[in-house]
């Protein structure tokens, strides 16, 4: 009798750790799925706009004091602004260029944005102060749900909603998803792609500059940020499909939660179950669940 | 008449030349300055810096020359290279630093074949110091801490039942396996052991954690690498009510690294560590040490145990090269002077064990507490004294060899 | 004169000059002799470099093998330092648990491990392409990874296997500190592999792995094996990848798991992007380039050094886009263009 009640609380404990996981493994990918879907841009230097968003939240709250969550908008808006003169005057000038040139430019930024944070921060890793309604957790009787990763699966929630709505509700998000399809239709339509692309990026590297800023809290933020996270992040990328929302969505939940069930209930297998999932979806849907052939 | 007197003049300066000549002494110190682990060596590397800055007149008319390399990443590759070379093209005398514990396992042919001492700063696999006679350690062995904690969380903090939570490498196979030798030995029983991935990212603990808390031992003893990792396992800790639910935290001293102690916030109040320093440590040569280090690095700069290590480490250097003169380009010499070598440094009372080579430290029971001014502390509830690694006593595994 | 006899001139002629074009490429001409030589002059000028030397000649070795089945058959794998990783603990192993250390015989068996697990996972993988194909060969490596850390009794798991004593070469040359017999075996054994590698590049397979690269559906669609080949291809590569494996334990005495890191895979592919792809040498170029001005930079700057390193892969995308070697190629056509009156 006692043994159902306890599978109970062992699968929401899974479902719960996993969810809060996926939406922030959701929230720094879902700008790389658009930007790669959307751009045919390969660009490993996400992982470095998470990061900066990290850092500017750490300098946000410790030095000047700014609360949290204000802190996590701020560095959104701003990493997003900074990567506007990126995608202008650096990356379209390699639109054209073969997937390795990108390769090499981009993992060239990571680099050089890892010794620039450690120049400026340090290599010691950083914490970031939260506020009292943070910290602590939700007692919901048969387990203690934290807070903070309550937090992150509401705020994940209303993410997912903006951004739905915003692709297939709108102008914009229509004219990206035709852009995403078929350019050249696109352009021939009149959609001007240029701007389209600039704005995508910088709502995806905004969006990365969230994850960084959610990441301190889970785990912690050095200079190395940039690319000891960037392989999950293709993983989720690649296991979604290019450019679907819908598909990072999907990608980060069965990711998320197949991750914290293995490491709940097989931890000797370890890192084994995030990979041996990837492989078995991309053996079967080469393109993600939701990419195009 | 005049030839004569040259050649006098010349004899006479060659004499008093031989005599009291000047040595610069090159130290090649290797510690990894970039890539995920900076943190670590930059720890190491201020404790080396301060004590050169605050003692280099201490040698005088000696001096010392010290060559920084990047250790690399923990492959063992690029600290052979790199130290390889200042062997043979930089001609340092001594290499030290070391912060992974496969640089020194690869460099273990080499420093043989070139007889060129090797002091280790931090590197803590056991049976390191058994691979050449020209290595020393000056930090520890991951058993130093972790046997001792076996049988005072059983004797001491009522711990009859404890699981082990650990990062899946081999610190954390060997701390977990020393815990639990020591463990077992003392009566307790092992529930249950959890590996929790690999090094270099911060998991997600929580579902390491919850399976624990279901599992409701009296105690979970938990490695990880020290750095980013223990405030996630703080916080994990935390989130999930453990203390609460009675399960008690202890483990070795890299749990709660002095320089991130104060992020750690309520959730680390009560943890247990067995550990060879802490900054709250009530000796005149911590006191005096804490004090250099907030002079040059600010007061929100900690040292930790790795600063501790390299601080006594650099002291062990310049004592050999007091010893010798300055004369220390036999390597063997210069390991014998260091075998017996002892001081009362930061961590209280440390010695080189002649017969291995590693360090013989004193081991405090520490727990953590909110001092009243506020900030967080460490008090000791219990020493060990001059603790010897009980891998190479016990002959366990390859510590036998 | 019939057309038709104008026409049949014109093919044959156009036979023979395109016989000859494939011909001239495949002797050797004189800038190919630049890089060995060089080689054998930095043994004289650097003698005290010769540990790094023999670092960057496996490199090279490594990057070579890369470019067989990036820069020639076109596919971008992630997981190339899987079979770097197999190669270097079959000579591990053989050493540490089977007290096997002849060198040059374990080469072979290290070629012979890497390629057959080539062989296996190539002809299930190499049915994907583009992102499918990276993360698919990237996982691949690291659930090896992995695998080798469960079973760390057998692998020294993070801690390797340390003390690989290798016999002395051809039993007379034993290993030195400097380090010289060292760099002048890893030296000899990429003149064997270059020249076994040239002569895949400028035959008839060659010229199909070319076409597969530039048109699959041509290739498919003339009855070529696409397939076969490229796991033959990959297969190759392997072997090679698990030769520098091998000797990179070989010239360690020492081997731990993180020779299968996502970095190694990450690193030797962006050599060889620097150098430049499909031309053989631009292996040479990168591996070289990168190696001595990461080694340049992290001396002047132990900390900092990350930063010089990205900024020449940003410049040389920005203004080298062949690859370096590209740029040499470009700068030697100008100068021949000039001595045409």
């Amino acid at each position: 009798m006692g043994l159902v009640p306890h599978f109970a609380i062992i699968a929401v404990s899974i479902l719960f750790d996993g969810l809060a996981y996926a939406m922030f493994l959701f929230i720094t990918s879902v700008g790389l799925s658009v930007t790669m879907g959307l751009m045919n841009f390969v660009n490993l230097a996400h992982g470095a706009f998470a990061m900066a968003g990290g850092y500017i939240v750490v300098t946000l709250t410790r030095t000047l004091g700014v609360d949290f969550v204000p802190a996590l908008i701020i560095a959104s808006v701003l990493v997003g602004l900074i990567s506007i003169p990126f995608e202008r005057y650096l990356y379209r000038r390699l639109y054209k260029a073969t997937d390795l040139e990108q390769v090499l430019l981009t993992i060239g930024l990571a680099f050089m944005s890892i010794a620039t944070f450690t120049y400026f921060y340090g290599p010691i890793p950083k914490s970031v102060p939260l506020p009292e309604w943070l910290q602590g957790d939700i007692n919901l009787g048969f387990r203690n749900f934290p807070s903070y990763r309550a937090f992150l699966i509401v705020l994940g929630a209303f993410l997912i909603a903006v951004l739905w709505y915003g692709f297939e509700r709108t102008n914009i998000g229509a004219k990206i998803r035709a852009a995403v399809d078929n350019r050249r239709m696109a352009e021939s339509v009149g959609i001007n792609v240029d701007l389209l692309f600039t704005l995508t990026f910088a709502v995806g590297s905004g969006l990365a500059a969230l994850g960084g800023g959610l990441a301190i809290q889970l785990f912690g933020l050095s200079p190395s940020f940039a690319v000891i996270y960037l392989v999950l992040f293709l993983i989720v990328v690649a296991v979604g499909g290019l450019g679907s929302l819908k598909g990072t969505l999907l990608a980060a939940l069965v990711l998320g939660v197949f991750d914290t069930a293995g490491k709940y209930l097989l931890a000797d297998a370890g890192g084994f179950f995030i990979y041996a999932v990837t492989v078995a979806v991309l053996l079967v849907k080469p393109a993600g669940f939701y990419g195009r052939e | 008449m005049k030839f004569l007197g040259w050649l006098g003049c010349a004899a006479l300066a060659l004499t008093v030349g031989g005599t009291a000549q000047a040595e610069t002494v090159k130290i090649g110190v290797v510690l990894p300055f970039s890539g995920a682990n900076a943190d670590l060596g930059h720890q190491v590397d201020k404790a080396f810096d301060l004590y050169v800055k605050l003692h280099a007149k201490d040698l005088a008319p000696n001096t010392v020359e010290i060559i920084k390399r990047d250790e690399g990443p923990p492959t063992g590759a690029v600290a052979k290279t790199v130290t390889t070379e200042l062997i043979t093209n930089d001609k340092v005398q001594i290499v030290t630093g070391f912060v992974f514990s496969p640089s020194a396992i690869a460099l273990a042919p080499t420093i043989t074949q070139a007889k060129i001492p090797m002091v280790i700063a931090n590197a803590g696999t056991a049976w390191i110091t058994n691979l050449s006679p020209y290595i020393v350690r000056l930090s520890f062995s991951m058993w130093h801490p972790a046997y001792p904690m076996g049988a005072y969380a059983y004797n001491k903090i009522g711990c009859k039942t404890a699981a082990m939570a650990y990062t899946d490498f081999p610190p954390g196979k060997d701390s977990t396996e020393a815990f639990k030798t020591g463990f077992e030995k003392a009566g307790g029983k092992i529930t249950d052991s959890i590996p929790m991935g690999s090094p270099v990212q911060v998991p997600d603990f929580t579902p390491f954690f919850q399976k624990v808390k279901d599992e409701h031992p009296d105690c979970m003893y938990v490695f990880i690498p020290s750095g980013a990792h223990a405030t996630g396992v703080m916080k994990a800790y935390g989130e999930l009510g453990m203390r609460k639910a009675g399960v008690k935290l202890i483990g070795p001293m890299d749990l709660i690294p002095d320089n991130k102690l104060q992020d750690m916030g309520d959730a680390a109040i009560g943890t247990i560590v067995m550990g060879h320093y802490a900054v709250d440590l009530n000796n005149p040569q911590n006191k005096a040490f804490n004090e250099a280090w907030h002079k040059e690095y600010g007061k929100d700069s900690y040292p930790d145990f790795m600063s501790a290590a390299g601080w006594d480490t650099m002291h062990a250097i310049f004592d050999t090269i007091k010893k010798l003169n300055g004369n220390v380009s036999d390597g063997t010499k210069f390991v014998d002077a260091m075998k017996g070598w002892s001081t009362d440094g930061p961590r209280g009372h440390v010695m080189i064990d002649p017969a291995t080579r590693d360090i013989v430290q004193d081991e405090h029971a520490m727990e953590v507490y909110r001092k009243p001014d506020g900030k967080l502390g460490e008090k000791i509830l219990g020493t060990t004294k001059a603790v010897k690694d009980e891998c190479k006593e016990l002959k366990v595994g390859r510590c036998g060899s | 004169m019939a057309a038709s006899d104008t026409e049949s001139a014109a093919r044959i002629v156009a036979r023979e000059r395109a016989a000859d074009y494939l011909v001239s490429r495949h002797r050797f001409q004189w800038p190919e002799a630049l890089p060995w030589l060089i080689a054998i002059a930095a043994f004289f000028i650097f003698p005290d470099r010769m540990t790094f030397g023999g670092q960057v000649l496996i490199m090279v070795l490594f990057a070579l093998s890369l470019d067989l089945i990036l820069g020639y058959a076109g596919i971008v794998t992630l997981g190339h330092a899987a079979f770097f990783g197999i190669g270097a603990y079959t000579a591990g192993l053989l050493i540490a648990r089977l007290g096997y250390s002849e060198p040059i015989s374990t080469l072979f068996a290290a070629a012979l491990m890497a390629g057959l697990v080539g062989v296996i996972t190539g002809w299930f993988l190499l049915r994907y392409r583009g992102l499918t194909l990276l993360m698919l060969t990237l996982a691949t490596a690291i659930m090896l990874q992995e695998t080798g850390n469960l079973r760390s009794d057998l692998s020294g798991g993070y801690d390797g296997l340390p003390g690989l004593t290798i016999s002395p070469l051809f039993g007379r040359f034993d290993y030195d500190l400097y380090g010289h017999v060292n760099y002048l075996y890893v030296l000899g054994v990429l003149a064997v592999v270059f020249y076994f590698v040239r002569r895949i590049v400028y035959s008839p397979f060659g010229q199909a792995l070319t076409g597969i690269r530039e048109n699959v559906r041509r290739m498919h669609a003339i009855g070529s094996p696409v397939h076969r080949r490229l796991v033959t291809v990959y297969a190759i590569a392997a072997a090679i990848a698990g030769v520098a494996g091998a000797l990179f334990t070989q010239t360690n005495a020492y081997v731990t798991l993180t020779v299968f890191d996502f970095d190694n895979s990450a690193k030797v592919m962006v050599m060889l992007i620097l150098g430049g792809t499909g031309r053989l040498y631009g292996a040479f170029v990168g591996a070289v380039v990168y190696m001595v001005l990461e080694d340049y930079f992290s001396k002047l700057s132990p900390t900092f050094w990350q930063f010089g390193i990205g900024l020449l892969l940003v410049l040389a995308v920005l203004f080298a886009r062949r690859g370096l070697l590209g740029l040499f190629e470009d700068a030697g056509r100008r100068l021949s263009k000039r001595k045409k009156p």
